[in-house]
């Protein structure tokens, strides 16, 4: 009875070491299997998880910018308009305040995606990033054509956007800040609107910088 | 001597009564207008949450440059009868404001009423350090005549 009772708080001392486990995000978007060889001809299955896949975007300073400038980074990604006067506002208020604290860390990044192909040229993205305080390259804006920007919000970010003459301002789209990990996984969204989702966020991402792949 | 210390007893009484009556009046009125401001601060902070502070900051603090704080006492004051017009019609001109420059554009809120634009006016001018007193939808609907 005496060593029933010792074995029992051993296991619950093993259970209690395995809750106090490095914490770890989940990997969001679909998955599958993908079966392999490995060096000894044993096959292996591996799970490949959605990735955002590569793009090619002119940023604030008209430079042409593809996925290489977020290699071995993590970042956080929104999709916005420089003309919007209602959730944008809120949206960037609040994620300048991720950028103020990660500024000038080397790992960290971040990108707005503008969904106004016709009025939001690199030059109108310029003056916006300016007026909201963000100088430098840590925060990219980004402008593309529609087909492109909108399938990589609907299809990769999973972020709903679209253009809608009855909304007030010509566009509707969701507040998500979406966290990409360095491999380009999703691994978290956030309401970008709402200021303890966005509390949550930095927290997620220190948890994510301490990851170990 | 009973009947004269009888007199000015009911002198004393009378006076007094006036007297009261009088101040209650005047309390009266005094709380009336108080609960009149109440009321316009609170129907204007949810006109505020709702509307104006996404891009003003709940502190009214303001978006970088992209849109100006409502802290600048002397410039709210000064431009008063102006405000109702940037509410209802929006605005995009040069704004001198803690003596930095703003041009960008404000959206008009259409849809608000004069009753509406007061109550948030009133908000603003006696909120984040401002303490400017009432405004009535009577003066936003005179403002509103004159906007450029
Ligand atoms: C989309 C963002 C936006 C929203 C929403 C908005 N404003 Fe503004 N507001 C601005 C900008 C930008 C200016 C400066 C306009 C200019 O430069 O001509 C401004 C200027 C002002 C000013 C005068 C300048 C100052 O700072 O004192 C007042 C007062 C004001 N807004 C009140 C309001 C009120 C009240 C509401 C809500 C009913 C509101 N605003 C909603 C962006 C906004």
């Amino acid at each position: 009875m005496k060593k029933l009772t010792l074995y029992a708080a051993f296991g619950m001392l093993l259970f209690g070491a395995a809750c106090t486990q490095e914490k770890k995000l989940p990997i969001l978007g679909d998955r599958e299997a993908k079966i392999s060889k490995d060096a000894n001809g044993n096959e292996k299955i591996d799970t490949v998880y959605k990735t955002i896949p590569d793009f090619k975007f002119l940023n604030q300073d008209s430079v042409e910018v593809t996925q290489d400038m977020f290699n071995n980074k993590i970042y956080v990604a929104d999709f916005f308009f420089t003309s919007c006067t209602t959730i944008c506002p809120v949206m960037h208020r609040n994620m300048k305040t991720i950028y103020d604290k990660y500024q000038g860390n080397p790992e960290v990044m971040f990108l707005s995606h503008t969904i106004d192909f016709k009025y939001d040229k690199p030059s109108v993205l310029k003056k916006y990033a300016q007026k909201l305080g963000v100088d430098g390259p840590q925060w990219q804006f980004l402008y593309g054509d529609k087909a492109t920007v909108y399938s990589l919000a609907k299809e990769d970010y999973l972020v709903a956007v679209q253009e809608d003459s009855a909304a007030t301002d010509g566009y509707v789209h969701q507040g998500w800040l979406v966290l990409i990990d360095k491999h380009k996984r999703i691994r978290g969204a956030y309401d970008g609107t709402k200021t303890e989702e966005v509390e949550k966020l930095k927290s997620d991402m220190d948890v994510l910088l301490a990851e170990k792949d | 001597m009973s009947k004269i210390k009888g007199i000015s007893f009911r002198k004393i009484v009378v006076y007094s009564l006036f007297g009261m009556a009088i101040s209650a009046i005047i309390n009266s009125c005094q709380s009336a207008s108080e609960i009149e401001m109440a009321k316009y601060l609170s129907n204007g902070k949810d006109i505020y949450l709702a509307r104006c502070q996404n891009c003003h900051g709940v502190n009214g603090e303001g978006l970088g440059e992209l849109a100006p704080p409502l802290t600048d006492t002397v410039f709210l004051k000064d431009n008063k009868e102006k405000l109702a017009c940037y509410i209802k019609n929006g605005v995009s001109e040069p704004m001198q404001i803690h003596g930095k420059t703003y041009q960008e554009k404000m959206p008009a809120f259409k849809d608000l009423h004069d009753i509406d634009i007061a109550q948030v006016m009133v908000y603003i001018t006696n909120s984040f350090g401002n303490k400017q007193g009432m405004y009535t939808y009577e003066q936003v609907a005179r403002d509103l005549q004159h906007c450029k």
